[in-house]
């Protein structure tokens, strides 16, 4: 209560007295996770539950030609066990195109196979019994007849007309094309010096560490179905259960309560977890499925798996004058629905010189069919191949030259006051940062200390280098993501806020929350804007059933869309509470204002009346308001962007790292970033969505890779096997901001989700680059294991 | 094989007598006999952590030993050292760091840390890193829990002085 008191109308929602906004408050309610007693959907048990485990294919590409499970429903506490063609009276199968992705296609998708598997662990039966040890055991016993295919795994050879047609029916392999072409790339480039290099980007999954999961409970007498899931998109799992079981949407409540860990992977919604609610549905109780981690690795979306071919024009000045791609990418043998799985190629042709002025742009982008598991979007959908080419062949570029990489960048990127702007790729941009960033980057890292040192040390045989990256992130994605090609995934979200009977807030929210801290934001944004201690605020979310409808949290849309929506609820309903305080007060609602949950005199402070007061008053004596007065303590809004179909967000990062030429490994010192996500609503919660995706990006640069082998095998399904980021091997990472609010809203909030997993890659590569330039190793490949690298250096 | 066998131990300090099955996992007794969620189950297979317990005072992967070889001894579980006010300090400072993002990892990460700081009062950045390291987190980075453990080192030694 040390602000002053301006008329309320005056002042912006943001710097309110005793506004949480830019304020880094803990999170409220993560002493349920601190004591261990969350609740994820994997520690829900509802009576009379049965557990499913599902019979997978030990092959990649195989026709079934017999299943004999007689044995297995003898065995003890076995309740069903259901094959792909017993379910699909149940449940249809789906088809994951979209229609504004042109050319997009694939073939039908059953919940568990009918007749033929198309990779090593589509599930071919499911097992349901009384434990899950019970359903282990059965499955044991079960025997299936196949007869094996031949698998595409190389997708290079999956183009070729030699190579077997994965679904006949589509004619060919090639799933979704598409090409850009911006500018005359063959005039630029002929008068250009010419740098080109082939990007490899191993396969890699999202391993949340609690495992997908879901509970699915149909009561046949209410004809409902309630779906427990951990899943970032509630509605979207609302609409495509009802839609494939034959429900109104009105029949399917879907509980989303904690998740342990997303990041993109619980976006989708999979063929096991179909079969669950249809499994539910046909044996009339609840059932329970949580993938082993096993199953997570061959079943949870993979990711990436880029062979990108990259040319960049340069001047001797520095001048870049051309960017040209050709991406091909591996999506496994549907595209994932109801996202598709050509999005993330499409994002990379998309973002690829994004940051850079120049107008000459050329790409093509192909996604073809495999026999290996889905590949779909995660964490930073496109962002990091599209960062990574970029970046290297810009730092090419520079070396062709002989310019230092920072000094091309602050050449080429597009001015800060160029904006509004386009890309080439047709990309709108309101407003980006690129050169603020940069220059704040190279103030944190010291970057001509750090150049010293790095030459005072290569004298002594030690070999660092520093790699800079700067991008640019989708956010706050609206309708041309998704609803423009038909999905039913929602774009807008909405919050609901109403004052209870002892003047707290309830908040109900369509954003849902695993971790990235939504619950905290909406307190945060409602408590500011209402006047009310944030300890007095509850969120409510992740409940179809008790929410309004909406998109959910993916992409970076939670803060600058809920959040928006949830400013402008609390505003509605902050109208609403002044309007029936100036009855009360005999007062007028601008003479007033809410702070520090009472409503108080607007022009000095003075306090009227308690919020509690003023709710006992509405609730339990509203004969004593003036006649023709209804208050209304409840009020609901819902935001979407609609200038710009994305808030694009920029930034930049930095490695500093060894490497060990005897040996390979690479040690990472230092990292910084810098990002631009326009209004900040919770600098910690920033500054950590950040870093952890920093870390994400660091384990695809360094450890991450699915392994197949050549007939789909995947090799290294374990976490002793599939190496992740420790934190013996992670360094400390710093992160400075530049903030340009977007005016779409009056939050001005951007996303942060994505930008740490976009950069972080394309920055060691091209610190390793940079360290090994003296030996003439270029490396274009990643995870940079030792192997990769001392085969670069020609030791092995 | 399938034949229950009778265990008696302490859990959080109660006595629980049970029959269970000797294939039976610590994680899954815990969690599905006796209804204690906080110990989560991440990887099976004694990679990640998540299922860290403490049994007779040494923390162990509750995943990796089974429920028949608790027989006889006191094992301690999130919920039993949150209710005892043992690592109420640390979960302060993880609240205060935002030291978890999903929380799976924390139970786990939680009891790991406080068997570091029973062990050594002081321990520096990298130490806290090498104790931590077999504790997977995939939403922090680590740095923060980091921070956590490191700032609750530097207030038990402020309290002790």
């Amino acid at each position: 209560m040390t602000a002053t008191h301006a008329p309320a109308d005056t002042l912006s929602v943001l710097d309110r007295p005793n506004s949480y906004i830019g304020k880094s408050v803990p999170r409220p309610n993560l002493d349920r996770l601190l004591q261990g007693r969350g609740q994820y959907v994997s520690d829900l048990e509802l009576p009379r539950m049965a557990h499913v485990v599902f019979l997978r294919s030990p092959y990649a590409h195989a026709k079934i030609v017999a299943i004999d499970a007689a044995a297995a429903r003898r065995m003890s506490g076995v309740i069903s066990i259901v094959t792909g063609r017993e379910l699909e009276d149940v449940i249809t199968p789906w088809v994951g195109v979209l229609s504004h992705l042109k050319g997009l296609k694939s073939a039908p998708q059953h919940a568990i196979a009918v007749d033929r598997v198309c990779w090593q662990g589509e599930a071919v039966a499911a097992v349901v019994a009384t434990s899950r040890a019970a359903a282990e055991d059965a499955m044991e016993h079960i025997t299936v007849d196949y007869e094996e295919l031949e698998a595409v795994t190389d997708m290079r050879a999956a183009l070729d007309p030699a190579t077997p047609v994965i679904h006949a029916a589509l004619g060919d392999n090639l799933a979704f094309e598409r090409t850009i072409n911006a500018g005359d790339v063959d005039l630029a480039l002929s008068e250009s010096e010419v740098v080109e290099a082939d990007f490899v980007f191993g396969r890699h999954t999202g391993v949340t560490l609690e495992p997908r999961a879901v509970v699915a409970d149909w009561n046949a007498a209410e004809a409902r179905l309630t779906i427990y899931q951990g899943t970032q998109a509630p509605h979207m799992v609302q609409n495509i259960a009802a839609l494939h079981l034959g429900l109104r949407e009105a029949q399917v409540r879907v509980v989303c309560k904690d998740v342990g860990g997303s990041f993109g992977i619980k976006v989708h919604i999979y063929a096991d977890e179909m079969a669950t609610y249809a499994l539910s549905k046909l044996l009339r109780r609840p059932v329970k499925f949580v993938a082993d981690r096993v199953e997570s690795f061959n079943t949870d979306i993979h990711a990436r798996d880029h062979r990108c071919r990259g040319r960049i024009g340069v001047l001797k000045d520095g001048t870049i004058t051309a960017f040209e791609i050709d991406d091909l990418t591996g999506i496994g043998p549907y595209s994932m629905y109801p996202r598709t799985s050509a999005i993330e190629a499409n994002q990379v042709v998309n973002l690829v010189g994004g940051p850079y002025v120049t107008p000459n742009y050329r790409a093509r982008a192909r996604v073809v069919f495999q026999n290996k598991n889905v590949m779909c979007q995660y964490r930073a959908v496109g962002h990091p191949i599209a960062c990574s080419v970029t970046e290297g062949l810009v730092d090419l570029a520079a070396a062709k030259i002989g310019m230092d990489p920072v000094e091309i960048r602050r050449r080429n990127l597009i001015a800060d006051d160029a904006y509004p702007c386009a890309s080439p790729s047709g990309m709108k941009f309101e407003q980006l940062s690129h050169h603020a960033s940069l220059t704040k980057l190279l103030q944190m890292m010291d970057y001509d200390a750090l150049r010293a040192e790095q030459a005072a040390l290569r004298t002594r045989n030690v070999h660092r280098g520093i790699g800079i990256a700067s991008f640019i992130e989708v956010t706050n994605p609206s309708a041309a993501f998704y609803g423009v090609g038909g999905a039913r995934i929602s774009s807008q979200d909405g919050v609901a806020v109403r004052l209870d009977a002892q003047g707290s807030v309830i908040c109900q929210t369509s954003i849902t929350e695993q971790g990235q801290g939504s619950e905290s934001l909406t307190a945060q944004i409602v408590g500011s804007v209402l006047g009310v201690s944030m300890e007095r605020v509850r969120v409510i979310l992740g409940d179809t059933d008790n929410t309004p409808y909406g998109g959910g949290t993916w992409a970076s849309r939670g803060a600058g869309i809920g959040g928006e929506a949830a400013l402008q609820a609390a505003k509605a309903l902050r109208k609403n509470i002044l309007d029936v305080a100036a009855a009360i007060l005999q007062s007028t609602p601008t003479g007033l204002d809410i702070v520090n949950n009472s409503i108080v005199n607007a022009d000095d402070g003075a306090p009227r009346i308690e919020l509690n007061e003023l709710a006992r008053i509405v609730y339990f004596r509203p004969d004593t308001l003036p006649p023709g007065i209804q208050p209304e303590l409840m009020a609901t809004r819902h935001f979407v962007p609609r200038q710009y179909p994305f808030a694009f967000t920029n930034g930049v990062q930095a490695s500093w790292l060894e490497v060990d030429t005897e040996t390979g490994f690479v040690t990472l010192l230092k990292h910084w970033v810098v990002e631009d996500c326009g209004t900040i609503i919770n600098p910690q919660l920033v500054d950590e969505q950040i870093r952890g995706g920093v870390v994400q990006g660091l384990g695809a640069a360094l450890f991450e890779k699915c392994i197949y082998d050549e007939r789909g095998q995947l090799t290294n399904a374990n976490m002793a096997d599939y190496l992740v980021p420790m934190s013996g091997e992670m360094p400390d990472i710093e992160i400075g901001h530049v903030v340009s609010p977007t005016l779409e809203s009056e939050l001005g909030a951007k996303g942060a989700g994505e930008a740490g997993t976009a950069g972080a890659a394309a920055a060691v590569a091209n610190a390793v680059n940079d360290a090994l330039r003296q030996f003439g190793a270029i490396i274009t490949e990643i995870p940079l294991t030792p192997q990769v690298i001392l085969t670069a250096l020609g030791r092995i | 094989m399938s034949v229950p066998v009778s265990i008696s131990l302490l859990v959080n300090g109660e006595p629980i007598d049970a029959f269970v099955l000797p294939r039976l996992n610590l994680a899954d007794f815990l969690r599905e006999n006796l209804k204690l969620t906080g110990t989560h189950v991440g990887c099976e297979h004694g990679v990640c952590g998540a299922c860290t317990v403490r049994v007779d005072g040494e923390i162990v992967r509750s995943c990796l030993m089974l429920a028949v070889q608790a027989q006889g001894a006191s094992v301690e579980t999130i919920e039993g050292l949150s209710d005892s006010g043992e690592v109420a300090d640390l979960q302060a400072a993880f609240r205060e760091r935002n030291a978890l993002q999903c929380g799976y990892c924390t139970p786990g990460m939680l009891i790991t840390a406080q068997d570091l700081l029973k062990q050594v009062s002081m321990p520096d950045r990298q130490a806290i890193r090498e104790h931590l390291s077999g504790n997977y987190c995939r939403c922090t980075g680590y740095q923060a829990i980091l921070d956590a453990v490191e700032a609750t080192a530097k207030t038990r030694a402020e309290r002790r002085a």
